[in-house]
């Protein structure tokens, strides 16, 4: 898998990189407009995160370039201007995604996952891990070939810590992904505890060979033994 | 006391003084020309019958006034000798009147071409005092009233014409509101005065306008600038935890920078979000069912309000329907819910209340009634809550600002009550 990784901020752009390589993708960067260009131009991406405000141009004409070459597939806007012009104008070139800045690792793997994930796998989303599939279209989730009942909550943490599997997902990110971003500052999210307490007994009465860790204070971690 | 009738009672007062003092002045030398004129006519008729009475001895023996208007005596040579004019105010019965009234004596003295000495008394009717004098207060009295009405007329036709310039100001000045960004309008005015208080209140304004909208400015760069830093220490910390080989107490450590970072981040993103609404910055509207949203909203809120032991309860009693931004019916509608949810009880209650009108949310809590005049500020804690920005409130008094909606809280039974008419 190739990402292409345009953003100008180079603390930003480290943790980027830092966080995806993780992943065993094959990372490029672009830091400036025309640098960008030139990548876009020569090479195929399997996913672009791209940045709005770059030195040297707007994100938004290199997206115009791409939508030209039909390479638009797989690109996401990142946006530090919590504009709702940017996302407008990004989707309507031909953008498959939109993450405002500030985002969370575990966000950003989710976004990445999904774009990839709908590339790659045409006909065929599901996720595979151990004895427990989990197809997000239908929202389905089987363990050992045996349907598991979970509500719309369950099904969307399970989902998430499964994209983030083996990384650490702060209860933010989760909260701010399965309750959306409206829920913030709400008792520092004690109760996501009650959530994944159902969703650890269920799996675990479901004979699902996958763990959710609990890591203090900060979040959790799926874990596939 | 308006301007106008300020000065029309200054003006009726000192008017009042200077006609007192006006009238008696001008009744002593009105009364004094009366007597001038009137002792010189009885100079002229003691002329006249001394002359008359050398020719005609018959009139010399005329000691009474009777038919005349006066009397002939005859005196001894010593008395007439030291004899002077004098004048006099005396009372005389008068027949037309049949009353005694004041009349102006003359008593002088002369040499008869026979020899002798007589004394002269002379008489003229003279101005009645009373009369006079309730004449004069009459007129003035009519003079008086006669002015007071101009003044008044002079000061609401003319001064009100004058001040058109100063109330137009005033007028615009009550309207005005620092959010509108409208420079003020003025009136033109030729009168030097009205010019400068135009242009001096223009220039105020001007630089209130400047002023308000840098601080604006200020706080959107500023959390746009803290955004960036923010986000990439949180993105940093969070790499650092997923390293396997912290301690718990380490994470311990980790853990309590993070929560705080991220407060700083729910703090900088509502600073953020509520400069933005005060700039206006969100113009897209679209007919928006907020019973719709509520609903949503109620749903996502669940788990919340189970963990926090709060039931939630939603009453429909009409549809609620606004041309408004979305998203910022979905942020007033959110803030107003967790409000109530955070500030509640173990075991309490939330209740939603949709009208066509309105939309009222109720919540149990467990402190007093909140100062109504200070619950929509920024960073108004009524009680201490770590989680809470300070913010959420004063965004949805934003929030309804911009649309001209009302919004109103109360205090009864222990309850919370939010109201927000969108009328």
């Amino acid at each position: 898998m190739k990402i292409l990784i345009i953003e100008d901020e180079p603390d930003m752009l480290q943790n980027m990189v830092t966080s995806l390589e993780k992943e065993k993708y094959r990372i490029e960067t672009a830091t400036n407009f025309n640098d960008a260009l030139d990548k876009i131009g020569i090479y195929e991406y399997d996913c672009i995160l791209l940045d709005i405000s770059l030195p040297g141009g707007n994100g938004l004409d290199i997206l115009s370039e791409l939508k030209k070459l039909q390479k638009t597939d797989g690109v996401i806007i990142v946006s530090a201007k919590n504009s709702i012009d940017d996302k407008v104008a990004g989707l309507n070139l031909g953008a498959d995604d939109y993450l405002p800045k500030p985002f969370h690792m575990a966000e950003l793997h989710a976004r990445v996952k999904s774009v990839l994930r709908r590339k790659k796998f045409e006909g065929s989303h599901e996720v595979i891990l151990n004895n427990v599939t989990i197809d997000p279209e239908s929202h389905a989730v089987k363990v050992n070939g045996k349907e598991l009942p979970l509500n719309r909550k369950e099904f969307d943490v399970l989902l998430y810590l499964v994209t983030n599997k083996s990384r650490l997902v702060s209860k933010t990110a989760l909260a701010e992904h399965v309750w959306g971003d409206q829920i913030d500052e709400a008792d520092n999210f004690e109760f996501i505890y009650s959530q994944i307490k159902n969703l650890r007994k269920k799996l675990k009465d479901s004979q699902a060979e996958i763990e959710i860790q609990a890591i203090y204070g900060i979040g959790y971690k799926l874990l596939a033994e | 006391m308006k301007l106008l009738n300020y000065t029309s009672a200054y003006f009726a007062g000192i008017l009042l003084l200077i006609i007192s003092i006006w009238a008696g002045l001008f009744y002593f030398s009105m009364l004094d020309e009366i007597y001038d004129s009137m002792d010189d006519g009885l100079e002229n008729q003691k002329i006249l019958v001394i002359r008359k009475a050398s020719a005609d001895t018959t009139i010399l023996n005329q000691p009474e006034f009777e038919a005349g208007y006066f009397t002939i005596k005859e005196i001894p040579f010593p008395k007439a000798q030291t004899y002077t004019d004098t004048y006099q105010d005396t009372l005389m019965y008068m027949e037309n009147e049949e009353d005694y009234e004041p009349v102006r004596l003359l008593r002088t003295a002369f040499h008869h071409p026979n020899g002798r000495y007589y004394e002269l008394q002379l008489i003229t009717s003279m101005v009645e005092e009373d009369d006079l004098i309730a004449d004069l207060l009459y007129s003035l009295v009519w003079l008086y009233l006669g002015l007071v009405a101009s003044i008044l007329l002079l000061n609401n036709f003319l001064l009100r014409k004058i001040w058109k310039p100063f109330y137009r100001l005033l007028e615009r000045l009550q309207k005005f509101r620092l959010e509108d960004q409208q420079p003020l309008k003025t009136t033109k005015t030729n009168i030097e005065e009205f010019k400068l208080l135009n242009e001096t209140v223009q220039k105020l304004i001007k630089s209130n306008i400047a002023a308000f909208n840098s601080q604006k400015q200020f706080i959107e760069n500023a959390s746009h600038e803290l955004q960036t830093p923010l986000a990439i220490s949180l993105n940093k910390l969070e790499l650092l935890v997923e390293n396997n080989n912290l301690s718990e107490a380490q994470l311990e450590i980790l853990a309590s920078i993070i929560n705080n970072l991220e407060r700083s981040t729910r703090l900088n993103k509502s600073l953020s979000q509520l400069s933005r609404i005060e700039n206006r910055q969100f113009p897209e509207v679209a007919a928006t069912n907020f019973n719709d949203l509520i609903k949503k909203q109620l749903e996502d809120l669940t788990d919340l309000a189970e963990h926090r032991e709060v039931t939630l309860h939603l009453e429909e009693q009409g549809n609620l329907q606004a041309q408004v931004n979305p998203d910022l019916a979905n942020i007033l509608i959110t803030n107003l819910l967790k409000n109530a949810i955070s500030h509640n009880i173990s075991g309490g209650t939330v209740k939603v209340q949709v009208k066509p009108e309105s939309l009222t949310v109720q919540n149990t809590g467990s402190g007093n009634a909140l100062d109504p005049q200070q619950i929509f500020n920024r960073f108004y804690k009524g009680e201490q809550n770590s989680g809470s920005t300070g913010l959420g409130l004063a965004i949805v008094k934003a929030i309804t600002d911009l649309y001209g909606f009302r919004i109103e809280y109360s205090f009864q039974d222990g309850k919370h009550r939010f109201t927000v008419y969108l009328t």
